[in-house]
């Protein structure tokens, strides 16, 4: 069943009819199908590498109105995935650079951008006002906020996710189904997972799980074939290999099982630990290292990143200690002499600090601020940032 | 009983960089607690403080979660893959 109360339906102009002729001719499309398309408001929320190719065949495809959510400007490296933004667009609100594209591509679309970060007060304003919510997101607090404001609003979830090069996708709180906490009651502390611009992401990635998901939204719409709701597919782009799994409703989900403790938005930053201060750890400039380690101070150098991060430059002295082995290889380490943790951005080291402090590591150890990212910014301009 | 945990890659490099590892056990909490006693770095991002599985983490095994038959206690059969279903966010968070 389509989205789309056929009340709704408005005509197609001839022009449209001949713009979108592939569509009319598949019967599972055809002309009511299309005015479907053109009477529905979609909102993607992240104008990111799931958000570009989504909002292009979805603008393709004739949907009529696609909000667009995104508070971030388009950066540099952005333009590997994020394919509707161009070079000329770095610096540029992420929603106008789309609002942009999506014009020139499709005149008839309504692009209505909003040039926000989604919150618990502003939401449920946002959203109420789609027919369908489709979720390119890239952190977990807008996560649960997008997919709690579905469930209170009723509103379907078309889900993506990547990391690296898997992905997977699924819809949400359509046809009676599971939610994202059905599957996933809680996230994962700070600091737990590694994030794309840590663990990366191949560009393609985004494309295909955007491509699912433009998809999922357009079967929506139009209404018919088998939806992924209650389906969870995994995605692994190495491999090249599909996988689906059986997404069952909790019926103890604290927002759509049987009995809901959750009747509002509640503080996300909060409900993800975003707020609890993570142990403190001793920091150390990359100028200060720098300035010991030319007076000849005693210093034992690790460095956590992985071995195909040494490979765009090794840091000189260090001792390569990947982050995932370090609770198996303390032994390495002499805790009579003090230790400087170095990665990328100065969070896993800080991380495999805490790691070491827990496993009963009693030597000195110092985290590198900011990473070789401060160092070949402060000390050795040499050196590239990545 | 021999069982293969499928690992996703954001938890490979906590299991010496391996897509797959062959463990013993006969139900489902055994053979991951055999997988996580192998590679203690991934102990934290499997179980919580009371040992427990995490919440953002799922095992199936075929099609079916181990959530919706009985659990950690869930048997399993040699030769059955265990595959770890963490939750990814990609972009920029936290880490």
């Amino acid at each position: 069943m389509s989205v789309i109360p056929r009340k709704r339906l408005v005509e197609l102009s001839a022009q449209e009819i001949s713009r979108y002729s592939r569509h009319l001719l598949l019967p599972e499309v055809s002309i009511e199908g299309q005015k479907r398309l053109k009477a529905a408001k979609v909102l993607i929320v992240g104008v990111g590498g799931l958000g570009s190719p989504l909002a292009l065949y979805l603008a393709a495809a004739g949907v009529g109105t696609i909000g667009l959510v995104d508070y971030d400007v388009v950066e540099e490296s952005n333009l590997q995935r994020q394919i509707i933004h161009g070079t000329k667009d770095v610096g540029r609100p992420k929603t106008a650079s789309a609002r942009d594209c999506i014009r020139g591509l499709n005149p008839n679309v309504d692009v209505i951008a909003h040039n926000t970060n989604l919150t618990s007060q502003n939401a449920l304003d946002i959203l109420h006002n789609y027919d369908v919510v489709v979720d390119g997101t890239d952190n977990y607090q807008t996560r649960y906020l997008v997919n709690d404001a579905c469930v209170l609003l009723q509103i379907p979830n078309v889900y993506g996710s990547i990391f690296q090069f898997e992905g997977q996708a699924t819809v949400f709180n359509a046809e009676n189904g599971p939610c994202y906490r059905c599957l996933y009651p809680a996230p994962p502390p700070p600091g737990l997972v590694p994030s794309c611009a840590e663990g990366g992401v191949v560009g393609v990635l985004p494309g295909i799980v955007g491509c699912i998901q433009a998809c999922e939204t357009i079967k929506l719409i139009v209404g018919g074939g088998a939806g992924l709701s209650g389906r969870l597919l995994l995605f692994d782009a190495w491999r090249m290999k599909f996988r689906e799994l059986k997404l069952e409703k909790d019926p103890e989900c604290p927002i759509c099982g049987e009995h809901p403790t959750i009747e509002e938005l509640i503080d996300y930053e909060q409900f993800c630990g975003l707020r609890q201060d993570e142990e403190p750890v001793d920091n150390i400039t990359a100028v200060d290292l720098k300035k010991r380690l030319d007076q000849g101070d005693e210093l034992q150098l690790i460095d956590v990143r992985e071995m195909h991060e040494r490979a765009v430059f090794s840091f000189e002295g260090a001792k390569p200690i990947p982050f995932g082995q370090i609770a198996q290889r303390t032994a390495e380490l002499n805790p009579s002499v003090e230790a400087v943790f170095i990665c990328k951005v100065g969070k896993r080291s800080a991380h495999a600090i805490r790691v070491l402090r827990e496993a009963g590591y009693t030597g000195k150890m110092l985290n590198l601020q900011d990473g070789t990212n401060a160092w070949a910014r402060d000390v050795d301009t040499s050196l590239p940032q990545y | 009983m021999a069982v293969t945990i499928l690992i996703p890659t954001a938890l490979r490099v906590f299991a010496g960089v391996q897509a797959e590892v062959t463990v013993e056990g006969d139900t489902a909490g055994r053979a991951i607690e055999a997988f996580a006693d192998k590679f203690p770095d991934i102990r934290q991002h499997l179980f919580d403080e009371n040992n427990a599985l995490r919440s953002f983490v799922n095992v199936y095994i075929g099609e079916k979660n181990i959530k919706t038959v009985n659990g950690l206690d869930t048997p399993v059969r040699d030769g059955d893959a265990l595959m770890l279903v963490p939750a990814i966010a990609g972009g920029t968070g936290a880490i």
